[in-house]
């Protein structure tokens, strides 16, 4: 059995709650790093982990950590990213909801480690219950004394605090996150100066995901070494995998990095395979920015490899036969899919959100809808493709915040990978029915 | 610090950023800027018209830079190298960014007020395309005053945010410049909080494009056929130092001045903009400098007509037009 570190207790009754989760050896990591440990131990730790931002960009969080600046006098943040808006992507959902005390005991080792007097967690609007089971939770810590002054009789104090956004999947992006959560209009900020300098109200902050920070308990609790034996090469740990799609067992599973992704989708400990009986038709395996793949790369590697679930593995061959593991949204789409047609519902997306201070996506992402649309109207040219590909590479590269290329690249992606498709449809000049959508679209313009 | 843009070396105090240390060394090398701003602070970074390669980072760190960047926003590090027009794949990367910058905007310059000083018709001529790929219909706003003497075309808008941070930093209480989101963003109707605010008319002369322009002059005249001198008097708001746009013997309009790269040189107050429309209530310096290639200036000269000029500007640039909205 594979093991798991997360979410192992998720369906013991009442995890919910403080005391079933101290029972369940919760609040352990506290304990363990301010009675024994001081802040840089906590730190090094996380570094020996080899422990990978879960966020998307999978970024050393030892590493990021260390970058923090520590100016004398000027207060540091720590900031939890739980604006989880990637499409295809509901882990942190399901463990803010189901073991809320995870992140608030992971936000306070943390904090620790990283010397954060306050901490917030910033959640989508659309997430206003999982904001309120956040509350419970951070209520009863504050009076279990986990949260607040001197806490366990040390130095330590410290203050976390919820608050939600509006809906909006750029607030997800950091710096727009941050200028979000001092009140502004959540545009994302030029870099530098990075967070780790200037973030929230201009002070250090360190911004991570919340099974990031979740992820500081386990590794606190058995050591940086123990944890980095999980996985395979620079992939430590386990990660928390939102499958949804055409399989039998949608729903978010843990697995240890380095799984086959065969034996993830077909295996009944996870997907249980394609649902009625249907063959793979394609994966977008890390949440619906990364490029997807048709069946017979994300099994195996362009030079016949197994492909695994790890951050190298999926990105081997690059983006010409390659993918990300991203936020670990696996989406997965069986033989009688539209790839086009899905593609227009991403593209639909990016253009619904992007935040509009940047003129390539501002005007790229509305532009590429239209495109798309009218290959679902009967209307596209077999040259549109072409066009389409000339503006996802125009803004690519070109913008202020990586949107720009969440927004290209499953362009790109299903040409390269699914051209005769796009070109067989604007032969046939079919009409796919979107009324769904037009309904959907009248519904946000309301 | 030394940084070579196209080819050329230049000495620049540490902070300069690219676009900076290109202008000093002159307009050869200089990328176009629609959204910076070097009276204002933190403008800059959005339109993306700046962005140049940078193929070493500098004499520590040689590696270039992966991505384009916007060279308003970056700073020179010493013995950085820059390529700009020297670079196809800017040039191409540039074309990408103004056909962005088009795709939306109503192209209806025959009768917008900016034409002739508008940074978009200079962009798209100097660095557009020939021809529109885009086959949809165009986004539409109302058009709106914002107070009496001033009027928001937001079709024309290209969100540069000048306009914005004018707001933020010439004048008091206002909030937020920019509502909704993406390519529904507006420039918001906030900025009528700003209209009785001494300095709010400089929203005017910050706009690249038609988007803001001046109600008091609207329609009076095809600027090239008005003649710019600079001209000052005795202020107590601002400088007093402003640009009269004459006409016989008419003073159809008063801005700020702008420099060689068109940006203001001095803030003014609406009292010189607005309320100082005559010749006698100024001390006239004599003939503004114009750039030789401006069509005002070819103006002066006397050449072209109306058709003529408009023919060659926009049917070259951008003969897509269609005219079917009258502003
Ligand atoms: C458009 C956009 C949306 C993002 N959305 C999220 C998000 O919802 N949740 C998240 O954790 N990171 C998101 N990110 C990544 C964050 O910017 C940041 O890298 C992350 O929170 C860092 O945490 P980590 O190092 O723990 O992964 C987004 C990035 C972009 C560009
Ligand atoms: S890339 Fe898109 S979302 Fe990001 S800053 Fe630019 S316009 Fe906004
Ligand atoms: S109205 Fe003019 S100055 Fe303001 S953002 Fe638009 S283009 Fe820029
Ligand atoms: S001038 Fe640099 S991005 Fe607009």
């Amino acid at each position: 059995m594979a093991r798991k570190l997360l979410i192992q207790n998720d369906q013991v009754p009442g995890i919910n709650t403080l005391e079933v989760y101290r029972a369940q050896g919760g609040y352990r990591s506290v304990e363990k790093a301010l009675k024994t440990m001081v802040p840089d131990q906590v730190t090094e730790e996380v570094k020996k982990s080899g422990l990978r931002g879960r966020g998307g960009a999978g970024f050393p969080t030892g590493m990021k950590w260390s970058f923090l600046a520590k100016p004398e006098g000027v207060p540091r943040y720590l900031v939890c990213n739980a604006d989880e808006s990637e499409p295809g992507t509901f882990k942190d959902r399901y463990l803010m909801e189901k073991i809320p005390h995870a992140l608030i005991e992971g936000m306070i080792t943390a904090s620790y480690a990283l010397g954060a007097r306050t901490s917030y967690i910033y959640i989508r609007g659309e997430y206003f219950y999982v904001a309120r089971i956040l509350e419970n939770a951070i209520k009863e810590a504050y009076e279990a004394g986990w949260l607040g002054r001197n806490i366990l009789g040390t130095d330590f104090s410290h203050d976390c605090y919820v608050q939600v956004g509006a809906g909006a999947y750029i607030c997800g992006e950091e710096t727009a996150l941050l200028e979000s959560l001092e009140g502004k209009r959540g545009n994302p900020r030029i870099k530098p100066p990075f967070p780790a300098v200037a973030g929230l109200w201009g002070c250090p902050t360190v911004v991570n995901n919340v099974e990031t920070i979740a992820a500081v308990c386990p590794i606190v609790n058995m050591g940086g070494d123990e944890y980095a034996k999980i996985g395979v090469g620079k992939s430590t740990g386990t990660k928390l995998i939102s499958a949804s799609g055409h399989i039998n067992k949608p729903g978010v599973y843990e697995i240890e990095l380095g799984l086959p992704v065969e034996e993830f989708i077909y295996s009944d400990a996870y997907c249980g395979g394609i649902r009625n009986g249907k063959s793979l038709k394609a994966v977008v395996a890390g949440g619906s920015s990364v490029p997807i793949l048709p069946a017979h790369l994300i099994l195996k590697t362009a030079a016949g490899e197994p492909r695994l679930m790890s951050y190298e593995s999926l990105s081997d061959g690059g983006f010409q036969t390659g993918t990300m593991l991203g936020s670990g949204g696996f989406i997965v789409m069986d033989e009688d899919t539209s790839i086009v047609k899905n593609l227009f519902t991403f593209t639909r997306f990016y253009h619904h959100e992007s935040c509009g201070q940047c003129s390539p996506c501002r005007e790229g992402t509305g532009w590429m809808e239209k495109v798309l649309k009218k290959f679902l109207n009967g209307t596209a040219q077999e040259s549109d493709v072409d066009l389409l590909w000339d503006i996802q590479r125009k803004i690519e590269g070109k913008t202020i915040c990586p949107l720009g290329e969440a927004a290209a690249w499953p362009v790109a992606a299903a040409i390269r990978h699914f051209k005769e498709e796009f070109l067989e449809v604007a032969r046939s000049k079919k009409f796919v029915d979107i009324s769904h959508y037009e309904r959907l679209n009248k519904q946000y313009a309301s | 610090m030394k940084v070579t843009i196209d080819g050329k070396e230049i000495d620049v105090p540490k902070g300069t950023t690219i676009l900076q240390a290109a202008r000093m060394i002159g307009a050869e090398v200089a990328p176009p800027a629609m959204c910076y701003y070097s009276k204002l602070k933190s403008s800059g970074g959005y339109c993306r018209t700046c962005i140049v390669k940078v193929t070493k980072g500098s004499t520590a760190n040689p590696t270039p830079m992966p991505k384009p960047v916007a060279s308003c926003r970056t700073e020179v590090m010493d013995g950085m190298v820059v390529e700009n027009f020297t670079s196809p794949e800017i040039v191409e990367a540039r074309k990408g960014i103004v056909e962005f910058l088009l795709i939306n905007h109503p192209l209806d310059c025959p009768v917008c007020d900016q034409a002739g000083e508008c940074k978009l018709q200079d962009l798209g001529y100097e660095h557009g395309l020939a021809e529109s790929r885009y086959e949809f219909e165009r986004r539409e706003f109302d058009m709106i005053d914002i107070g009496d003497k001033v009027k928001l075309h937001m079709n024309r808008c290209i969100l540069c945010y000048r306009c914005v941070k004018v707001a933020d930093q010439l004048t008091d209480g206002r909030v937020h410049g920019v509502i909704n989101r993406g390519d529904a963003s507006e420039i918001s109707t906030y900025i009528e909080q700003v209209i009785d605010n001494e300095f709010s008319g400089n929203v005017i002369d910050v706009c690249p494009v038609g988007a803001l322009t001046d109600k008091t002059f609207r329609f009076k005249q095809r600027v090239w056929f008005t003649k710019p001198v600079d001209a000052h008097r005795n202020c107590p708001t601002c400088s007093g130092k402003v640009r009269l746009w004459i006409k016989g013997e008419d003073v159809l309009r008063v801005t700020a001045r702008k420099d060689q790269w068109d940006e203001v040189e001095e803030f003014i107050c609406n009292a010189c903009r607005y309320d100082h429309k005559k010749k006698s209530d100024w001390e006239i310096e004599g003939p503004s400098p114009v750039n030789r290639h401006s069509v005002i200036s070819q103006n002066q000269y006397a050449h072209l007509n109306q058709q003529k000029l408009e023919q060659l500007k926009h049917q070259s640039a951008l003969g897509f037009m269609k005219i079917d909205k009258k502003p």
